[in-house]
């Protein structure tokens, strides 16, 4: 008993070994090297207009180690985005308008108050679509329309608007994660809501059940597997809803402000350890979701795959 | 054709019921036309499309007659689906794959507002009565489609309706869990004395679970013979072999024979 279990978790642990954990550092390994040629092929040229106008000798091996270490390159190398995380995650206090951890925080604060606008207007919106015909002829059309509309365009004019209504700060931020949010919402939530087949409906009304219990014992369980699947999708997007309002309104707080200040000065470097930041968050929003969508489904029963 | 004296739990008179569709109306039922007493254990039996289903649906209100009269437990079917006097079984389980076995057989008593105790002790007596106790807190999944079957009898028991409804509960079914299956059925019926109405397209399921046995066939949809069986209350899947069942089967051989249309 004791050694068919020990096989059988040695060859898990093979075949993880082999076909996960292998491609996968193979590929990040690849990635690496392409970054740094690219690196080299990037910067190069302004380093050897450099060399001759200081009327400098160059080798081939100064030209590689320069373009991997300069103050303000076009690509920078990893390393470098790798010491700049190190100085503005680890090394500056998270109060600090230096350190990273901070703008994260003002980023994530305006995601997470705009994810939650957004899931509470997206189920609001998919509950009258379902349930009322005449709101799912004439909205549906609107808040597709809504989405056609580029956020970039859109966002100055919200903040302005709402800036004249009194409201600055987060809450206009979270506003546009929200414009963004809510519609992967409303779609899902109304695929959800519909999904119950006509057996199930049938069964209800032999109950004679009302149409809220049919809502509360039918509709919204049903619906739960579609409300995590845009919950995923919507966590995401409100990210970029957030960083997004930072850039028209020359916010000072948050991963976009860090984004815009990088590119006013060419710092490089601050833009890309902005960018990493922000995927970081972004996987770790997407994997709680996910990991409370294992949570509830369980609960819920769902068949394990 | 009912005695004297004995008030039918439903009452069908020139009953007729016509889909609107698309190209053409269908009539789906027409002048229909029976009586079916308490404690009947009534097969409507013919081809797809003869409107078993359908004349099924009409006394659950789940679709209206076009004209006619009908009564259920003297009420129209509105006012008897309104009062919860059937329970309707599918012909899919229709289990919510979310609510434990227990679960599923309490929803139809968490709309009826009982209590949590007198829930779960309906909950365990029905799930007994078809042979499932142990399985309360198992998901539908993990139980075969004949085990689900039986889930979803035991939830139309827990209403505790004088009319139990059947839509080819067993039709899905392979033939050994069936026979089984009606055996057990059977059983049910003589302990709870209740009224069944029971769909089928098989001769042998309709002859042997039946008292009542009626005939259909389709385009229109009529009840073309109305049989009522002699055979014992309590009987075993040995009776199929019996000179009387094969009789009857005969007849609703017959029937079937004579009201099809072999012109498509």
């Amino acid at each position: 008993m004791t050694e068919t279990t020990v096989h059988i978790g040695g060859s898990l642990w093979h075949r993880l070994y082999n076909w996960k954990v292998f491609p996968v550092s193979v590929i990040v390994l690849a990635i690496i090297v392409i970054w740094y040629a690219g690196a080299v092929y990037m910067n190069s040229s302004r380093l050897i207009d450099n060399y001759e106008r200081s009327k400098t000798d160059w080798t081939w091996e100064q030209l590689v180690e320069d373009s991997w270490s300069m103050e303000r390159p076009i690509l920078p190398a990893p390393d470098q985005i790798v010491v700049e995380l190190n100085k503005t995650v680890f090394q500056k206090k998270i109060t600090s308008k230096r350190s990273l951890v901070y703008h994260a925080w003002v980023t994530l604060s305006s995601t997470l108050l705009g994810f939650v606008f957004g899931t509470v207007l997206g189920v609001v919106l998919a509950v009258g679509i379902v349930h009322v015909q005449t709101l799912d002829r004439s909205l549906m059309p609107w808040i597709i329309a809504s989405q056609t509309i580029p956020i970039l365009a859109i966002a100055p004019m919200i903040i302005v608007v709402l800036g004249h209504l009194g409201l600055t700060g987060l809450v206009p931020k979270s506003i546009i994660s929200m414009y963004l949010c809510f519609f992967p919402i409303t779609i899902g939530m109304v695929k959800g809501l519909r999904s119950p087949g006509v057996l199930q409906l049938d069964l209800m009304k032999t109950y004679s059940a009302t149409a809220s219990e049919t809502f509360w014992k039918l509709r919204i369980p049903a619906s739960i597997p579609f409300l995590f699947a845009s919950l995923k999708v919507a966590i995401a997007i409100s990210l970029v809803g957030a960083i997004v309002a930072e850039l028209p309104t020359g916010a000072v707080q948050g991963l976009g402000a860090r984004l815009l200040a990088g590119s006013y000065y060419g710092q490089t470097i601050q833009i890309w350890s902005a960018l990493v930041v922000a995927s970081l968050l972004g996987m770790m929003l997407v994997w709680i979701v996910s990991l409370s969508e294992t949570v509830v489904l369980r609960k819920m029963g769902v068949q394990p795959s | 054709m009912s005695e004297a004296g004995i008030k039918p739990v439903i009452a069908i008179e020139k009953l007729n019921l016509i889909f609107e569709t698309a190209d053409a109306p269908v009539h789906a039922l027409a002048d229909v036309d029976l009586n079916i007493n308490s404690g009947d254990f009534v097969s409507f039996i013919g081809p797809s499309g003869c409107g078993k289903t359908t004349l099924m649906r009409v006394i659950a209100d789940l679709e209206k007659p076009t004209d006619g009269s009908i009564s259920v437990n003297g009420m129209s079917p509105e006012e008897a689906r309104l009062k919860r006097a059937y329970g309707y079984v599918f012909q899919a389980p229709a289990l919510y794959p979310w609510r434990t076995v227990e679960k599923n057989i309490m929803l139809p008593l968490e709309i009826m507002n009982l209590s949590k105790d007198q829930q779960r002790a309906r909950a365990s007596k029905n799930l007994s009565l078809v042979n499932l106790e142990g399985f309360e807190k198992k998901f539908p999944w993990q139980l075969s489609g004949g085990m689900q079957q039986r889930v979803s009898i035991a939830r139309a028991l827990a209403v505790e309706p004088d009319l139990l409804l059947m839509d080819e509960p067993f039709g899905a079914l392979d033939e050994i869990t069936r026979d089984h299956l009606n055996e057990q059925l059977l059983k049910l019926w003589d302990q709870t004395k209740k009224t069944v109405i029971f769909v089928t397209h098989s001769i042998p399921e309709a002859v042997f679970l039946s008292s009542k046995i009626v005939v259909m066939s389709p385009r229109p949809g009529k009840i073309i013979d109305v049989i009522d069986s002699d055979l014992p209350r309590d009987r075993t899947l040995d009776i199929r072999e019996s000179p009387e069942f094969l009789e009857i089967s005969h007849r609703v051989r017959e029937g079937l024979r004579s009201g099809h249309s072999y012109d498509d």
